[in-house]
């Protein structure tokens, strides 16, 4: 054994490893896949042609690899083929067999799809239907004096517990505007990687505490110049609007309505970025997203869709 | 006389037990052929960093189990039940604290194997594959990791797995999907908690033994690799254990021959 192991070219034709020639058609592939791929964020017909290139070179790569496999060219492939698998097997194969073959092959992946269907649908598509936002009632508009930021705590979901349904928004009335009452709520989700920012400058330490239908409520009078985040140091003037670090957009807001005298928060959504503060603030509202995720610019790219 | 006859009759009562499995299952001579193979005779401790990381894995899956008895993957009583573990009931703070810091000896021995395994080029042929599997385990071991930080369910592990999810989320195309997936949601709610237990005690230990089945499969197959020094390094047989030679499905090309249309004339 020693011996065998010290010849430099040990090996016959069957023990030599089997290692492919260069060729160009795997990166002709890779180039179609690549454009099918770029296709699907900015446009159809680029990914149909990338899966064209992908497909055809593909193939070709497939017949070159597959050449030796396939046997010598002088030799029809597929009647080599069944040459050797009749010589190997020195029996004959018969359709019966063939059939039995195939139909257990083929019911033991129906009976596993039927399986497996329905198990790994479970498993993911409740992560992604009805993910809609709860209405939360934050209690009385007079509990928000014009031009004063109020911490607000509540549940997002009134049946949670607590320790996974608390959220924080800073909210601020503007007044008057059109004779409609005019609000800033900012989500405190750093949009950088999710931790809660805070305001940076004199909080109240305790609170004004009240029930709605929504749960418990907490409010907190504060005088922001700006909001932190505490993991990674993004900072925000009091839009909303990234002032330095990591964040990629600005804070979220929520939608909001007055109902029967009580300001109800909505559905959240992203911003980019805000103009104007205040009753006067113009913003484009998109989607909400996850943290880290651009909503604009070039790198929206990178998320053609964002479940929400 | 009567001395040698006894410990004839201790064996015949230690064999004819072994015989019996050993016909019916074949188990004792595969336990032979995994435990008596042959190695390189310059192997060296290094070569046991792989069985190093094994260990340290086991040690997670007996200290896990344990305390999947007495933890709760639920967001009202985790905290509490982890608490309990610590301090209350007896030897908890062992156990736990065992797979705490096992947790971490596991990802350094991990890293530690590959790093010998780059350094001895024993990732080359024939031994790429299990390089690769290599690669899925050093991945579904950092996801145990990162799966197991949630569940003290302290503010911590909070806000960890927060910041941890929305990396994910950042992964251009995919990433929102995996984000909403690891929660089960578009925020972290009541049932991140359970998903991720589950994820951290079943589905991922479950892939991990079934690779490292594999890993070890084509380690007692493919035989130890030599240190790069020595003579036997230079061989590119597969096997150092005396093992079946190769007999590939196909005929394969002469080696290191990259023109595939002047090879197949010097073959024919």
């Amino acid at each position: 054994v020693a011996d065998e192991l010290e010849r430099p070219d040990a090996g016959d034709e069957h023990g030599a490893p089997h290692v492919p020639s260069s060729s160009l058609w795997p990166f002709l592939f890779a180039l179609g896949v690549a454009l099918s791929l770029l296709g699907l964020i900015i446009w159809w017909p680029i990914a149909a042609i990338g899966a064209g290139i992908a497909v055809c070179f593909g193939f070709l790569w497939a017949v070159d690899a597959s050449r030796d496999v396939r046997g010598r060219p002088a030799e029809p492939p597929p009647e080599r083929e069944a040459d050797v698998e009749e010589e190997d097997e020195g029996a004959a194969r018969y359709p019966r067999n063939v059939f039995l073959e195939g139909a257990t092959l083929g019911l033991g992946a129906v009976i596993g799809g039927i399986i497996m269907i329905p198990a790994l649908g479970f498993m993911v598509l409740p992560a992604f239907v009805n993910q809609d936002y709860d209405p939360v009632d934050v209690g009385p508009l007079e509990n928000f004096p014009e031009g004063q930021w109020m911490i607000t705590k509540f549940k997002s979901v009134k049946n949670e517990p607590a320790d996974v349904s608390r959220r924080t928004a800073f909210i601020r009335n503007n007044g008057q505007t059109d004779g409609q009452p005019s609000f800033t709520i900012i989500s405190n989700r750093c949009v950088h990687l999710g931790c809660p920012v805070q305001p940076q400058g004199l909080t109240d330490e305790e609170p004004k505490t009240f029930e709605t239908e929504s749960g418990p409520i907490e409010l907190f009078n504060t005088e922001p110049n700006g909001f932190g985040c505490p993991c990674h140091g993004g900072a925000y003037d009091t839009e909303g609007n990234r002032t330095a670090g990591p964040p990629p957009r600005a804070l979220d807001r929520y939608e909001y309505s007055i109902v029967n005298g009580n300001v109800v928060l909505g559905t959240p959504y992203a911003v980019a970025e805000v103009e104007g503060s205040g009753a006067d603030a113009v913003m484009k509202a998109y989607p909400i997203a996850d943290p880290s995720i651009h909503v604009d610019g070039l790198e929206k790219y990178f998320y053609p869709y964002v479940p929400s | 006389m009567p001395k040698t006859k006894g410990k004839g009759r201790v064996e015949h009562a230690v064999m004819v037990p072994l015989d019996w499995l050993e016909e019916r299952s074949g188990i004792v001579g595969a336990i032979r052929y995994f435990l008596f193979r042959k190695v390189p005779a310059e192997t060296n401790w290094f070569h046991t960093l792989g069985s190093a990381t094994l260990t340290a894995f086991i040690v997670q899956l007996v200290t896990g189990v344990i305390l999947a008895m007495y933890y709760k993957p639920d967001p009202e009583s985790a905290y509490d039940s982890i608490q309990r573990i610590t301090n209350d009931l007896t030897l908890g703070w062992l156990v736990r604290g065992m797979h705490r810091w096992g947790a971490s000896v596991f990802i350094i021995l991990l890293f530690l194997h590959m790093g010998r395994v780059f350094l001895f080029g024993a990732y080359k042929y024939p031994r790429e594959l299990n390089w690769l599997i290599g690669v899925f385990i050093l991945l579904l071991a950092m996801a145990e990791g990162f799966t197991g930080y949630l569940l003290p369910w302290d503010q911590t592990s909070y806000w960890a797995t927060v910041v941890g999810i929305n990396i994910n989320a950042s992964a251009p195309i995919l990433g929102p999907f995996i984000a909403d997936f690891l929660r089960g949601g578009n925020e972290i709610g009541v049932d991140t908690l359970s998903r991720f237990y589950s994820l951290h005690m079943l589905v991922i230990p479950g892939a991990l033994i079934g690779l490292i089945t594999l890993h070890l499969y084509l380690v007692i197959r493919l035989g130890v690799t030599p240190p790069p020094w020595t003579k036997q390094a230079g061989g590119y047989e597969p096997s150092t254990n005396g093992g079946p030679s190769r007999r590939g499905l196909v005929e394969p090309r002469p080696r290191g021959n990259g023109d595939g249309e002047r090879k197949r004339e010097r073959v024919s």
